[in-house]
Order: structure tokens, then C-alpha cells, then sequence
């Protein structure tokens, strides 16, 4: 456990020097997370959760905390990250807000430390109020360490046409921590869609530990996409909570294509009547890498629809674990929940681990759930050939396919451009 | 009948599935433009001819051969057979996710245009050619943008089998059950969308349990097969006297006329 102390001790140096202008409030919120993550340590493979995930890379790597970037990269360095140059922009060089290559707006589309200097009311009522820490060290480490990171807010019955982009680059130059911290707040009525996108600028070796918080408002609607592209050689653990009113609708859209470890926690919470959540995923590996893709349902109350998919396309010696939990409360009657987890393996030696897990407490409910582990279907593959595809092509085809279905359902044309390429790609490789 | 040209030549074909042999030593000659419809009960090897036509893998050939326009059409691969003009429509088309019917439509067009030296489409021209086949056959683009065969209904499944057909405009069509499933209306679409693509040049076998798609499809020949052997022959007669006589008659002692 020496590790666990090294990062309290480099938390307590921090705190004392470098982030000791906090507010009161934000500087309790940092003490209730270093002490919850010294409780718990980090996780091992004993525990439920974590299974099928060794976190061991991390626990025994030695990563210094992240100092400001020597060299503000360009706007053509990040260009290729970026998916239009219109609409507002937030963008974090390890995890350093950069103004310079960012389109803020006012308060409502900041850097998160920005807006606790000058709103902090905004930050207060829900910082830290809906990823829950409990069970969850990194998040816990994340909540200790607290500083900045996006801070979105569209106020009630607001449509912001344009997508938000918050770009989060890894410099990969020194082996460095980050632990951006999000909050999206959409007010009652609003409408806003947000693309969240990890990335690197150089395949170094680096750990991103993140977490973003969602709070979505009476009868508003969030397209919410996240995009984790890290180095092929970086860690990358995050959290991601939504949280949601009656009457309004949650698009949750998560790809991993990047990391040699990942960890994604996935929370969903319809607290209102008649919410509705889709929650879309895709993961696409290869070589060793392992990504962990952790979902919470939390159907807390009545009359809502949540639709959960996710894929898993695994080549080589890759691996991909999907955990599906969905929780049904007391008295959330009528619920209707559909949950799927697909995964193509393409290699005999990739490995995929699929466990739904539901626990249904109201009776007059439907909850169905379905997972496939496999090859390609032999059957598609004559389908194609006989259509005259050729036998490498129809199996590109189908492991597109595989991919383009969760891609579908984005409606942001640029962003599912951009991934449909990176997809292209990665099977040109193949 | 009018002698044509011979399209597909099949002589004493033995196949067996997972080592069970089905067929028996078939024998089969089809000219260009002709349509022979294969009737037969339940498992005596209808679909099975239809499959190891089309080249399906899990079928062994045992002895026998297949000249299809004359190459050994047994040496193509399943891509080889259907860009040198041989079309399945499947009994049961397969779902093929994340795929729109229009973007597989277009990749199988462009693979069989190569094999002819035409040049490949681009979605724009495709559009136009889609058009045009859609506008023969009376039938609207409503399956066009929807991922190939999910979620589609009997009906739908066998339209797009049909619509592909048109498409990439084969010399030989194996139609397998397709009338299987579909109701009096469905049955009469896809008949009469068959008939439109009706040519001197292109052939169709016509693999059915039921006479009644035969009621719109005029056959020039009917075919029987039974127990892995064509047990009769003849001509569109033939088929209205197995609605009215059943296929028990033909089993026992049959005559192979």
C-alpha cells in the first residue's frame, strides 16, 4: 500500500501549497475525498466490481501529479481532435485549462476553477452530489484532488445548437496523473449536446483518472458523447453520472478505442417519472489492451425507459469486460428496460466477459437482457459472399457493421463522422 | 419447347451435410431464359441443391458435377459463382447489423460490375440505378435505409431478396422457398416482381413445397425430388397434379418419366 500513502502525502503537499486558495466548501469536499480513498486503497481483483480488472499498472506505476505543459500546443496541433471549428469549446492540456485554444461562454460554458472563483453557487449545490465515492477509490482520488475541468450550464428552456466540445490532451511526454473534474448542468427544458474527448498528443505512457457529473433537469434533453482515444500505452479511469428529472431524456453515447487499461464506472439515475435514457456504447480493441466498461441503471422511479447497448469488437490478445446492472426501486411500476451487450471477437486469443446484472424490487415492470460472445456469424459471411464479396471484405464489412450500429445512433454528423474514420482505419489495419 | 442454349448442366450430384447424405445422384438441365420449378416434400433435398449451388461451405460434394454456362461452376468460391452470375434468394435472409440495405446493395452491385469491367458506382449513381430497379418492379425505398433485414417482416425479408435479384441482374436465379411464409397478397408482389425480371437471357429454378407460387410464376418445366433423387419430370401440369394428389403417390416404385 505504499502507493496509497505516496499519493496521500503528494495530496496533503498539494493542498498545503498550490491549492490552498480553495473555498472552505470545495476544501472539505477535497478532505472527504482523500480520506474516503485512504479507507479504501486501491481495489483488487477479490472484489466484485473488479473481478476481471487488475488495476496493478496503476497501483504499482509512479505517476507525479501533472505540471503545467512547457509548450501550449497550436490550434493545427489539436485540429485533428476537434470536430468543428464553430461553437463552444473547452480544452485541457494535462488537465491544464488553455484559454488560448478555447471558445468559452460567460460562466455557463468554463473552466470549472474559473466558475468557483466567480459563481460559486453554480459549482456548490452540485459538485460531488451524484458520483457517488463510497465504493469507488478513483473517484474518491479524483474528488481529492479536485481543481478543474469543464464546467457546462444551459439555463432553462435553451437550446444550444451546436455541439460543446471538452477536449482533454495527454501532452504523453512525462508519466503524469490527471484528475479532470466535469460538471454539466441542464436546466429545466434546456437542450445542449456535449462531446467529451480524451486524447493524446504524443503515445506516451500517463494516467488519466476523471470523473463528470450530469445533471439534467425537468423535461430537458442531453445528447452527452464521450470519447476515450488515450495513447495506446496510457491508463485511463473515469466516472461518468447522470442524473435526471422527471420528463426529460438522457442520449448517453461512450466509445473506447484507446488506453492499454481502462476502467469506465457508467451511472445512470432516472429519479423523475418518466425519464428517458439511451445508453450506447461501443468498444473497439486490439493488441493487449483491456478496457472495463461498468454500468449502473438506477430506475428510481416510475414510468421511465432505459435502453442500454453496447458492443465489443476484440482482435489480438485484447480483452473486454461489460458488467450490465440495472436497478428497479420500489414502486418505479411500469419501468421498461432493454439491455444488450454484443461482443465480436476476432482472434481466438481475445476474451470478452459479459455479466448482466439486474435487481428488480416493483413488479409490474419489463426488464429484458441479452449478450452474445463470438466470432463472426458463418452464416452472414455465406450471405455476403453470396452476393458476390469477397470473403475479406464481407468479414471488414460485418465487424464494421458491428461498430456503424453503435455509431448510428449519434446524431452529431461530424463526431460520427470523425469515429466512423477511426473505425475505418483500425480495420484497414487489420 | 424451344431447344436455347444450355445454362446449367447438373449430372449425378451426391451431397452429403455433417455426413449425411442427401442428395442421391441428381441430375438437372436447364437452358437460358428457361424457369424450372424443384418441388418435393419436406427433406428430400430441395434446399440442399439450392445451397450447394449458391456454394454454401457446409455442404460436401460426394460425386457428380455442375457445368453452369460452361465453367465447373463446383471450383468457384461463393463471390466467384454469384459475380459470374448466380443468384440465391435465401430462405431465410440473414440480419446483417449496422449495415443499411443500400450500403450493402452497393458493395455487392460494385463486386459483380469489376467482374463484368464496368466501373464501380458511387452512392450518387447507385442512387439513380436503385431507382430505376425499384421503379420496374413497383416497389418504394422505404427498406433502402434501414440495417439489411433486421427487424423486417417475412414479407419485407423476401421483397429484399427479390429487390437484390433485380439489382445484380444474374443469369441464373435459385429461388429457395421463397413463397414459404408469405401471404396470398406478399406472394402475389413477389410474383409479379419475379415475372418483370423475366428474361430470354436469364434463367430461374423455382424450389418450392407449395404449387401456388407456381399459380403466377409459369414454369416451363417442374421437377420432383424425393429423397434425394428427381423422381419426375414434366411439365407445368405436373404441379397442379401433386396439389391434387400430394407427393406419397410419387414415392414408392415412382417412375422417372
Amino acid at each position: 500500500m505504499a502507493h496509497v500513502e505516496q499519493l496521500v502525502g503528494s495530496y496533503r503537499a498539494w493542498a498545503s501549497n498550490g491549492a490552498s486558495g480553495a473555498p472552505a466548501w470545495l476544501k472539505d469536499l477535497r478532505e472527504g475525498g482523500i480520506a474516503r480513498f485512504h479507507d479504501l486503497g486501491f481495489p483488487n481483483m477479490k472484489q466484485e466490481a473488479w473481478r476481471f480488472t487488475s488495476i496493478a499498472p496503476i497501483a504499482e506505476g509512479s505517476f507525479e501529479l501533472a505540471k503545467p505543459p512547457m509548450r501550449v500546443p497550436t490550434l493545427d496541433d489539436i485540429r485533428p481532435f476537434l470536430l468543428l471549428e464553430a461553437g463552444y469549446r473547452l480544452v485541457f492540456v494535462d488537465g491544464f485549462f488553455q484559454p488560448s485554444l478555447s471558445t468559452p461562454f460567460f460562466d455557463d460554458v468554463q473552466s470549472l476553477a474559473h466558475v468557483v472563483r466567480h459563481r460559486p453557487d453554480l459549482v456548490q449545490q452540485h459538485l460531488g452530489k451524484y458520483a457517488a465515492t463510497d465504493e469507488r477509490p478513483f473517484a474518491a482520488l479524483n474528488t481529492a484532488f479536485v481543481s478543474d475541468g469543464a464546467f457546462v450550464h444551459v439555463p432553462a428552456q435553451t437550446s444550444i445548437p451546436e455541439p460543446i466540445q471538452l477536449l482533454f490532451l495527454a501532452t504523453g511526454e512525462q508519466p503524469v496523473v490527471t484528475h479532470p473534474r466535469n460538471l454539466v448542468v441542464i436546466d429545466r427544458a434546456a437542450r445542449a449536446s456535449v462531446v467529451e474527448t480524451y486524447a493524446a498528443l504524443r503515445a506516451g505512457a500517463y494516467w488519466t483518472n476523471s470523473v463528470t457529473e450530469v445533471v439534467v433537469g425537468e423535461g430537458a434533453r442531453v445528447d452527452y458523447h464521450r470519447v476515450q482515444r488515450e495513447s495506446a500505452r496510457g491508463y485511463h479511469v473515469a466516472a461518468t453520472q447522470t442524473h435526471q428529472d422527471r420528463d426529460s431524456m438522457v442520449n448517453l453515447h461512450i466509445v473506447a478505442f484507446g488506453a492499454a487499461l481502462s476502467r469506465h464506472d457508467i451511472g445512470a439515475v432516472l429519479a423523475g417519472p418518466a425519464g428517458k435514457l439511451i445508453l450506447n456504447g461501443l468498444y473497439l480493441l486490439a493488441a493487449q489492451q483491456h478496457a472495463d466498461h461498468h454500468t449502473t441503471i438506477d430506475h428510481a422511479a416510475d414510468h421511465c425507459e432505459s435502453h442500454e447497448y453496447f458492443n465489443g469488437v476484440l482482435d489480438d490478445k485484447s480483452r473486454g469486460v461489460f458488467t450490465g446492472r440495472i436497478i428497479v426501486r420500489p414502486g418505479a411500476q411500469k419501468t421498461d428496460s432493454k439491455q444488450t451487450n454484443n461482443n465480436l471477437l476476432l482472434s481466438t486469443d481475445a476474451h470478452a466477459d459479459s455479466q448482466p446484472q439486474l435487481e428488480i424490487y416493483a413488479d409490474d415492470v419489463k426488464c429484458t437482457h441479452g449478450s452474445t460472445v463470438g466470432p463472426l456469424d458463418p452464416r452472414a459471411l455465406f450471405y455476403l459472399r453470396s452476393r458476390g464479396v469477397s470473403e475479406a471484405e464481407a468479414r471488414r464489412l460485418l465487424t464494421y457493421g458491428f461498430a456503424a450500429e453503435i455509431l448510428g445512433r449519434m446524431e452529431v454528423a461530424p463526431l460520427r463522422a470523425q469515429l466512423d474514420a477511426i473505425v475505418r482505419g483500425r480495420l484497414a489495419e487489420q | 419447347m424451344a431447344k436455347t442454349k444450355a445454362l446449367l448442366e447438373v449430372t449425378g450430384l451426391r451431397v452429403a451435410v455433417a455426413g449425411n447424405e442427401i442428395l442421391k445422384g441428381v441430375d438437372l438441365a436447364m437452358g437460358e431464359g428457361e424457369v424450372h420449378a424443384i418441388m418435393g416434400p419436406n427433406g428430400s433435398g430441395k434446399s440442399t441443391l439450392a445451397q450447394v449451388l449458391a456454394g454454401h461451405p457446409a455442404y460436401a460434394v460426394l460425386a457428380g458435377t455442375v457445368r453452369y454456362d460452361g465453367k465447373d461452376l463446383l471450383e468457384l468460391d461463393p463471390e466467384e459463382r454469384a459475380r459470374a452470375g448466380v443468384f440465391l434468394a435465401f430462405q431465410y435472409p440473414v440480419e446483417i447489423r449496422g449495415i443499411t440495405n443500400s450500403y450493402f446493395l452497393r458493395a455487392a452491385l460494385n463486386a459483380v460490375r469489376k467482374n463484368r469491367g464496368q466501373p464501380e458506382l458511387d452512392p450518387i449513381d447507385f442512387l439513380q440505378v436503385l431507382e430505376e430497379k425499384l421503379k420496374a418492379i413497383g416497389w418504394d425505398d422505404s427498406m433502402m435505409n434501414r440495417p439489411v433485414n433486421e427487424g423486417f417482416s417475412g414479407g419485407e425479408k423476401k421483397r429484399n431478396e427479390i429487390l437484390q435479384l433485380a439489382v445484380l441482374e444474374p443469369r441464373l436465379a435459385i429461388l429457395d422457398e421463397t413463397d414459404s411464409g408469405l401471404d396470398i397478397d406478399a406472394l402475389k408482389t413477389v410474383a409479379e416482381a419475379v415475372n418483370q425480371l423475366r428474361n430470354a437471357e436469364r434463367s430461374f429454378l423455382i424450389v418450392t413445397h407449395y404449387q401456388r407460387l407456381l399459380n403466377y410464376i409459369k414454369p416451363d418445366m417442374v421437377h420432383v425430388l424425393a429423397d434425394g433423387r428427381m423422381v419426375r419430370s414434366g411439365g407445368p401440369e405436373l404441379a397442379l397434379e401433386l396439389e391434387a394428389r400430394g407427393y406419397d403417390w410419387l414415392r414408392d416404385g415412382a417412375m422417372v418419366s
